[in-house]
Order: C-alpha cells, then structure tokens, then sequence
C-alpha cells in the first residue's frame, strides 16, 4: 500500500492551481494538436515538448501528462470520424467506430471512447502506482551485467516482435545506434563521429532526432505525394449515450483495460495486440453479432480501453527501468532528459516527488480530459477540415520552433532538417522509425552498462553474464541475464522454430502449437485480416511486397 | 506513423500503386554501407587506450555498429534482388498512385533552410511567419492573402505565448524592442 500513500503526496505536489491550470492546458493544446489529422500521440507530445521548456521540471512534466492524454483522446476522435487512425493503436477503434459514426451513431461511438478512456486511463494509472514501486525495487536489484540483458531485450522487441520486417527494423535500429555514437565518449572522453563540428560534442538531442524523424519527415514524406481530395468529416452533436449504450460499454471497457494494461507493461508488448484481442473477444461475447462489421458500440468501447489501460502500462518499465517501448514513451523518456532527469531505475528513488507528481497528474489529465471533450468535441470535429497546405506547414512550424528552442541555436535546425531528410528516406524504404528512436535513447545507455560489466569482470566477456560474489569472491551467473538472454534468443529464432516445430508435429498439435503462437501471427492478422468488411481496402503495396 | 497504420489503409483504392524500379533500393543498400563505412574509419582514428576502469575502450561498440551497418547493408541487397522491396508508407493524405513530387520536397527544404539561415537575424516573429507561409504555398494554397494573415497571427502568438508567456527561448532579431 506503500504507493497510495506516495500517490496522495503527488497529489499534493499536483493539485496546486498553477498546475492544475497547466494539466488543463495540456490536455487542451494536447487534444487539439493530437486531433489533428495524420498527427498521433507520439508525434503531438514531439511537436508540444518545447512548450514545457520554460517550466521548472514538476509543472512541465505535469503539463506533459495533459499532453499526452490529449494526444491520445484527440487520435481515438480522429480515428472514429475520419477513418485514419493517427497510430497503429488505434487502428481496431476506427474499425466499428467509423462505421458507427457512418450510421449516424457518431455521438455515442465518440462517448463510449470517451468514458472507456477515462475507466481505464484511471484503471490503468491506480495499478500503476502499485506497481511502480514493486518494479522499482526489482529494477535497482539489477546490476550492470541484468541492466545490459534486459535493454537489449527492449532493442530486440522493438525490432523482431513489432512490425513486418525484421530485415528493415534491424537496418532502423542500426541507424538509430549510429546517431547514439555521435558526441562525446563519456567514458573515455574521446569525440567520435563528430568530424570536428564542436556543436556535435555533446551528441544530437533526443528531442531533435524524434521531431525529425516524426513531424518533419513525415511533414516531407506527404508533400511529395500530397492527396488533392481531402478526406471526408462525419459530422456530429454532443457525444452522449442512451441506457443501452451504458449497458453494453461497460463490460468492454473493463476487459479491454484487462487486456490493455499488462501489455503495455512487458516490453513488446504495444497496443496493436490487446486492442485486436480485445476486438475479437467483444465480437464473441456480444449479445448483437449482427452489428459487428456495421458499427457495434463493444467494439468501440473494449479496443478504446485497451489502448488506454496500455499507454498506462507503458509507464511502468519506462519510470521504473528507463525503458521505451512504444514512440510515445520514447518521446516522454526524451522530455526527461531535456528536463534534466536521468531516467531508470534509481529515478522513483532520487525523483519520487516528481514521479509521484506525475502518476497524480496523470489522474488530473485523464478526468479535464471527459470534462472538457465531451462538450468540446463539435468543436474538436471541425479541426479535422483543417486545409492541408496550413497542416503539414504547421507541423514544420512548430517543428521549427521546438528545435530552436532546444539550445536556442540555428545549429540544431540543420540537424533538424537532415534527420527530417532521413525521416523521408526512411518513409520511402519501408524502414520503421520506432527502432531508431529507442536505440538513439538506447544505445548510449547499453554501451556504458556493457562496458560498466566489462569493468567488474575485468574485462573478461562473461562479465556480460554475471558478475564476482563480492563476499566469496567467486564467479556467480546471472540468473536474471541468463533468462533475458534465452528469451532474445527465442524471439530471434521464432520464425525458424515455429517451422521446425509445425514439421515434426502432427497436423492436431500444431494447430495447438500455433494458437499459443498466437502473439505475433496477431499483428500479421490485424493488418491483413480484420479489413472493414464494406471497404475493398486491401493496402496498395502488400501486393507488391508479396511478389 | 508505422508500418500497422499503412496496412490499415481504408481509404486507399485497389488499384496498383506505381511501379517502381529497385534502383533506388540498391542506392538506400550503398548509402548504408557507406555510412557504415565512415563509421568504421572514425572509429579506427580513436587511440583505444585500454585501462582498468575501462577495459573495452571506446573503440569497439563503434566499430561493431560500423560493420553491422555494411553487413545489413548486403543483406538488403540481396532481399531487394530477390524482389523484396519495402512497403512505402501510407496515410490517409497520402496519394502513394501519383509519381512522388520531388519539387515540393526540394522547395520545402529551400524554404526551411531560408529559415535556418534568417532566424538569428530576422527573429522567430519574421524569419517562422515566412517559413509557414512558403510551405503553405509550396503545399499548394492559392489564399496568398489569407495565408499571410495566418503566418502573421501564428508566429506573433507563439512569440507572445511561448516566448514571453511561457519562457521559451525565440528569438526576437530586428524587432527587438518593439515587439
């Protein structure tokens, strides 16, 4: 219980009126760019950041958290009444709900996002506070060697788990650990690839590297092939729902936080997974099948809760360890360090007040947020008509002026645009940008824990597996890093074991092999499969990539 | 903004996007080797001095990331021969049926470099205003007035809110002390 009681002091350190007043202005200025078409979460906390840069550390994390929910209502709206889900999470939302909104049914499809949202963002953020603590202990057990295990494993998740090639994820991760090089070697003092330019000593800012690859390659990536026809607006009244709607909501919001929240805790484990389990549970548990595929209101409200309760997870290894495993809890792990907080796990420790702060304003945000949207989403509707040419240049403004006003130098606007370049390039190929965000974060953090085991061993390699018994002095493995490491093994090897595996079975186990292989034929199902079922959508490249 | 949201792509017709050639890929395989490359000549230059608080050096992780960059390089290589070519990204104001208009991208980066060029002489409030407004004509708006009048109110009100209300660091060029 030790974390209700920290979480009443967060409250205290939140519930002042200058911070109340910058949750609200979070989770309004969150909202409205997060509504914004082809903007998510991710890249709407990217593009805001700067504006918290003003603020001393507690109100700007605070005003952070209102961002970040914003980000994720505005993305679930847009999703709903457009079709064009800002994120993969929130792909299985738009399913039902712009069918839904099609049917004239956009106000309840939009409440039941709402108030799921807000269950199991609360849900989601009360088992936070219980958890962080327990993991915190766990995490500061941790010693280089377990430290160095356990960050690879997020590496290799990001990598090998999410996304459809592995080939072109690794590539990304690669790049991502090439930015992480540059500057100087903290260790030995020595500059590497710095070609001499003293602004790079100091490495290439986080903040930079994620506005880069999100909003400005993103921003060049649509003007090349800018669509003259914009998308159309379901327009809609005052979200609201009937005594039905309550009914049949509320059992889906609480298994979708079910799903949601210990999948967004384990890294790897991202939104797309429980957000479509959530789908496919609702579809079988619901007492009207025959709307699902023409807008069911469980659909909405169990895939919306999902997304919520695991954005909540998410920070559970990103406060605890320092790990990202998504693009928002990177971009959030990126704040912290340009706040001057050193994320991972001593950070409950020498930070509490401020962690405490924030899980507290996360209860803050998440409650203006259905306060304030369900009334405001007309208004929030007629955003998304917003002309294109004044969104993307928008983007690139805001763009500009966070990265300007990172180290207040025209410096880090050329860095800007060559990474947005990169970005483009990225967009082009096939890359994923999400490896190369965590393993600009990342790598400079593995490379010094790497070598920090290295220097306890002496420098003998199975000092990457355990570590010297400080009392008998005796060689002890790891037991921790033992683990991590058969998992990344397990996780690289898969697609070959899962083959070998369906060969030497018979037809009968195999089909039980593959059901508990369910995990990552999921993400390959929710893309290929789940397509809405009056829409002749299939994506225009998977023909040619399957050739 | 990942692979998933292309694939959910509802809003793209059945059609055959445009072909494309895999030169360009080969010249994505080259450029990653060569920057593989670069990697590995800048760590070779670093004096690895090995000590006891410091065993491995700063050397060896650059030039593990170096080589690993040329090695996925070839193995892209041999993916794209085989006709493994990746997935362009799509989005719903994404037209991915029209040839990919380059002009609008060298433009867009003429305007954004102006701006690095102008924003510690002109200030945020001139140098961001003409910056929306030549991306917003580049992107295709023929409201030259209307356009103005935003950048104006949009670089004017970041300047006051964040500037001065919230304290971010813009700054303010010629126009210091007026505005």
């Amino acid at each position: 219980m030790e974390g209700l009681q920290f979480l009443l002091e967060g409250f205290a350190t939140a519930a002042t009126p200058v911070n109340l007043l910058l949750a609200l202005l979070g989770v309004v200025i969150g909202t409205a760019v997060g509504v914004l078409p082809g903007i998510g979460p991710a890249m709407t906390v990217a593009l805001l950041l700067p504006v918290t840069y003003g603020l001393e550390p507690t109100g700007a994390l605070i005003m952070l958290a209102g961002i970040f929910y914003g980000g994720m209502y505005g993305g679930s709206t847009t999703s709903i009444l457009l079709n064009t889900p800002g994120e993969s999470a929130s792909v299985v939302t738009a399913l039902e709900g712009n069918l839904m909104a099609k049917s004239g049914r956009a106000a309840q499809a939009l409440a039941t996002a709402a108030v799921g949202s807000f269950v199991a963002g609360t849900i989601g953020t009360m088992l936070l506070a219980f958890a962080a603590p327990y993991v915190t202990r766990f995490a500061i057990s941790l010693g280089a060697p377990e430290y160095f295990a356990v960050m690879l494993l997020a590496f290799i998740a990001v990598t090998a788990v999410l996304g459809s090639s592995r080939l072109r994820g690794f590539i990304s991760l690669t790049i991502g650990l090439t930015i992480g090089l540059i500057g100087i070697d903290a260790v030995s003092g020595q500059a590497r690839l710095t070609f001499g330019i003293p602004q790079l000593a100091d490495g290439i800012d986080v903040v930079v590297v994620a506005v880069g690859i999100f909003a400005v390659g993103e921003a060049l990536w649509v003007a090349a092939h800018l669509r003259r026809k914009a998308a159309e607006v379901i327009r809609v009244g005052r979200p609201f729902m009937g005594k039905a709607d309550w009914k049949r909501s509320w059992k889906p919001w609480l298994r979708g936080t079910a799903y949601g929240f210990p999948f967004g805790a384990v890294p790897a484990g991202g939104a797309e997974i429980p957000t479509f389990l959530s789908y496919i549970t609702e579809k079988r548990l619901t007492k009207h099948p025959e709307e699902f595929g023409k807008g069911a209101i469980e659909g909405v409200a169990g895939p919306e809760a999902a997304n919520n309760a695991s954005a909540a997870g998410t920070m559970v290894p990103m406060l605890s360890l320092g790990l990202p495993t998504n693009a928002t809890a990177a971009v959030m792990l990126a704040a912290f360090t340009s706040y001057g907080i050193q994320p991972g796990p001593l950070l409950l420790q020498r930070e509490g007040d401020l962690v405490w702060g924030l899980i507290a304003s996360l209860f803050i945000g998440n409650t203006l947020l259905l306060l304030l949207n369900l009334p405001l989403a007309p208004l929030w509707a007629k955003l998304l008509r917003i002309p294109r040419p004044y969104l993307y240049a928008g983007i690139l403004f805001f763009a500009s002026m966070g990265a300007y006003a990172v180290n207040g130098s025209p410096f880090d606007l050329i860095l800007l645009l060559a990474l947005g370049l990169l970005g483009y390039v990225m967009r082009r190929f096939g890359l994923p940008v999400l490896p190369l965000i965590v393993a600009v974060i990342l790598g400079p953090r593995i490379e010094l824990q790497g070598r920090r085991a290295l220097q306890l061993s002496s420098g003998e390699w199975r000092g990457l597996f355990g570590s010297t018994n400080p009392a008998t002095g005796e060689f002890q493995l790891s037991p921790i890093a033992i683990t991590v490491y058969v998992i990344i093994v397990v996780i690289l090897i898969w697609p070959w074991l899962f083959k070998a595996i369906r060969r030497v079975l018979p037809a009968k186990a195999a089909a039980a092999v593959e059901a508990v292989s369910e995990e990552p034929a999921l993400l390959v199902a929710e893309h290929h499969y789940v397509d809405v079922p009056d829409e002749t959508a299939t994506h225009p490249d998977s023909k040619e990539v399957r050739e | 903004m990942s692979e998933s949201v292309a694939a959910a792509g509802a809003t793209a017709p059945a059609a055959e996007p445009q072909r494309r050639g895999r030169i360009p890929d080969f010249l994505l395989c080259a450029g990653l080797a060569l920057a593989g490359v670069v990697v590995l000549v800048d760590a070779l230059q670093l004096s690895n001095n090995r000590t006891g608080t410091d065993p491995l050096g700063p050397r060896p992780v650059p030039v593990l990331v170096g080589s690993l960059l040329i090695i996925l390089a070839a193995a892209l290589a041999v993916a794209v021969a085989r006709g493994n070519l990746g997935e362009q990204e799509a989005g719903e104001d994404i037209d991915l049926h029209v040839k990919s208009d380059l002009k609008a991208v060298l433009l867009l980066v003429g305007v954004f470099a102006a701006n690095i060029l102008l924003i510690d002489i002109l200030g945020w409030v001139i140098s961001g205003g003409l910056l929306f407004y030549g991306c917003a004509i580049v992107l295709g708006s023929r409201h030259f007035i209307r356009d103005l009048v935003i950048a104006a109110a949009l670089s004017l009100g970041t300047f006051y809110g964040f500037a001065i209300g919230l304290g971010v660091g813009l700054p303010a060029g010629i126009l210091q002390g007026i505005l």
